[in-house]
């Protein structure tokens, strides 16, 4: 696999940024009332979607969960429209029927954020035997926690494309939390790659590095094109805030959200592009103004964007 | 015309579907070599291959929510689930996934899913292999639900549904599938949303469906020796139902029953009972009547005491006749 050039790591760094800058603003607006329902932020996680979706072209498909906004971000979609989506405006991408955790765009192979833990498995999984279906060369990347691993679509669906040696990547981002409990509490094991030899598949767990995710992930992608199979990625993530905006956390103790917060995949691949002087500190300051004001477009875009109208409520039902 | 049984015309119906479009496949347990539990797919493996007929491992939850990512992407799955009574194990890909995947994305995603599964007691396979439970389908807004009565309709349906880009449940009966009936040799399909008059009547609307559409038909003969002329109609689309040939047919008789072999109790005869009473009240000159199962699961040997029939229909006829208001 190519060393990924200067350019590549600016672009990875800039984007996982672009992913925190997108959730703290949400969490802002949201804790102030103006996005209805529930957000799920995943912060802490973003080196994961980016890094597997940079192996991607828009033509692959994946398919994530409640805490899906890095994984749509990463994978391209507007950030207008999914912002207008977020505030459940008419125009946002599921025309504000679904708000945060069904964001999709059918255009970049988002196949949605599916609100039922395991729900995306054989979704993904439906999407891979479509590519072989039809013989492309097209991948599908399923993205979910820890948690759904012990449902039992996880099982049935790896089995499924294990035998039909279908070309997915199952990406599990294991934060240690499943909702609001720990891992040892619901799993007898503790790497959850582990569970890929029930199936003869290959499972690998990596650590919430960038460059350690990118290089397994690249390796899953490219067996997966070449009709070798899928395969069952972990990586040691972790989740900083609660499971919801508004969790205090408590169940998780104030040791356990410290110790958490001290590891920032992207603090620690910004001092390694310093270090290697890929960026300066004015590089960084224009990253993070570009970002800012990309940002507040997008809020401003969709705090002006309509509600969806009365009329809407009883769309037709039947295409 | 020709002479099919049910099951060999959901096999040509398939077959020919298959042939039209490449997008179609079969997906379930035992499609392939075996050609089906029922025989439903008996060789359409020798003409399709492993690719377009997908034998897959007891997994019914993984089963449904490939196809509804599948058919996501632009394939057309025609889903097998063995018995009726196995979609509680994948309630989420047909409820949360299939039926709302459309609807959630802002009609980003067509989900043209049909799902193939046989309902029905009748052959004392017992509490487990013997529901009815399409009322449960028909409450989901998002799915579409047939129940086919005769080879005729079973072909037609099948096609329509195939050929439908909304998720449809194909509601098969599998105490009909020996039954013979005729079938155009030359291709026809049976429209969704369209009820049948299997018997034109004046006295009594009955509204029917699978096997009871022909218990009402044997009850509507005993019937006519009494000259009492009931109407049946096969309603052949529960989920969205032909309210207009059952309110037209009930304009005309002024009295309706509703039969079904599913119990009773909030079944579809309740669905067409309260919108019946709701918008043509006037036209009713005694009370709705509905024959279904009794509250109680599937029996084994006492099966026959259960199941509901021709003088189940009879009886529910003559008390229309003998409340009037």
């Amino acid at each position: 696999m190519q060393e990924p050039s200067r350019e590549d790591l600016i672009n990875f760094y800039t984007r996982m940024l672009r992913i925190r800058r997108v959730e703290e603003r949400v969490m802002e607006v949201f804790l102030k009332g103006e996005i209805p329902g529930f957000i799920h932020v995943c912060i802490g996680q973003e080196a994961t979607p980016v890094a597997v979706c940079s192996h991607l072209r828009p033509s692959d498909y994946v398919s994530t969960t409640h805490r899906g906004h890095g994984h749509a971000l990463a994978k391209g979609i507007d950030l207008k429209l999914f912002m207008a989506e977020l505030f459940g405006k008419g125009n946002g991408l599921c025309r504000g029927r679904s708000g945060s955790m069904h964001v999709a765009d059918s255009r970049l192979g988002i196949m949605g954020a599916n609100g039922i833990v395991g729900g995306g498995l054989p979704i993904a999984t439906g999407a891979a035997f479509t590519a072989q279906y039809k013989h492309t060369d097209q991948v599908a990347v399923c993205f979910f926690g820890e948690g759904a691993t012990d449902e039992g679509t996880f099982h049935e669906s790896l089995n499924f494309a294990a035998i039909k040696k279908l070309p997915i990547l199952y990406v599990c981002e294991n934060n240690g939390w499943a909702q609001f409990t720990p891992q040892k509490v619901h799993m007898p094991i503790k790497n959850v790659s582990d569970r890929a030899a029930n199936y003869g598949l290959s499972g690998v767990t990596v650590p919430n590095d960038f460059l350690k995710i990118y290089e397994a992930a690249g390796q899953a992608v490219r067996r997966a094109r070449n009709g070798e199979g899928p395969t069952l990625l972990e990586v040691q993530s972790i989740r900083w805030y609660g499971h919801f905006v508004g969790d205090q956390q408590k169940y998780r103790g104030e040791e356990d959200v410290k110790t958490g917060r001290q590891q920032d995949c992207i603090g620690n691949f910004q001092q390694k592009l310093l270090a290697d002087k890929v960026l300066t500190e004015q590089d960084l300051k224009t990253i993070e103004e570009d970002l800012q004001k990309e940002i507040e477009a997008a809020v401003d875009f969709a705090r002006q964007s309509p509600l969806p109208s009365p009329e809407e409520l009883m769309a037709e039902i039947y295409v | 015309m020709k002479e099919i049984r049910y099951i060999r015309a959901i096999n040509e119906a398939m077959k020919e579907e298959m042939e039209r479009d490449e997008n179609v496949f079969l997906i379930g347990e035992d499609v392939g070599g075996s050609g089906g539990a029922f025989a439903a797919s008996r060789d359409l493996l020798k003409q399709f291959g492993p690719e377009r007929i997908v034998e897959t491992p007891i997994s019914e939850a993984m089963i449904m929510g490939v196809a509804a990512g599948a058919a996501s992407c632009g394939l057309r799955p025609i889903v097998e689930i063995m018995f009726m009574d196995f979609m509680t194990i994948c309630m989420d890909g047909v409820v949360n996934q299939a039926a709302k995947l459309r609807y959630m994305f802002g009609d980003q995603y067509t989900v043209p899913l049909v799902i193939r599964t046989p309902a029905g007691a009748g052959l004392n396979a017992g509490p487990q292999h013997s529901q009815s439970l399409e009322a449960w389908f028909a409450h989901v807004p998002g799915l579409k639900v047939v129940m086919p009565a005769t080879p005729y309709d079973v072909k037609g349906l099948i096609k329509s549904a195939v050929r439908d880009d909304n998720p449809v449940i194909v509601v098969e009966n599998k105490t009909l599938y020996a039954l013979k009936g005729s079938i155009p040799e030359e291709e026809y399909v049976v429209p969704i949303g369209k009820a049948d008059v299997k018997k034109e009547g004046t006295d009594v609307t009955v509204v029917a469906t699978s096997r009871m559409v022909h218990e009402s038909l044997k009850a509507a003969e005993r019937l006519a020796q009494e000259n009492i002329n009931v109407e049946v109609i096969d309603l052949l689309s529960i989920s969205p139902w032909d309210k207009e040939a059952v309110f037209n047919s009930v304009s005309k008789t002024h009295r309706l029953v509703i039969a079904h072999e599913a119990v009773k109790s909030f079944g579809i005869g309740a669905e067409i009972s309260a919108t019946a009473a709701e918008e043509i009240l006037d036209q009713l000159d005694a009370p709705i009547m509905r024959v279904g199962a009794p509250f109680v699961p599937v029996p084994f040997s006492l099966e026959k005491a259960y199941l509901p029939g021709a003088d189940n229909v009879i009886s529910a006829v003559k008390k229309t006749l003998d409340q009037s208001f």
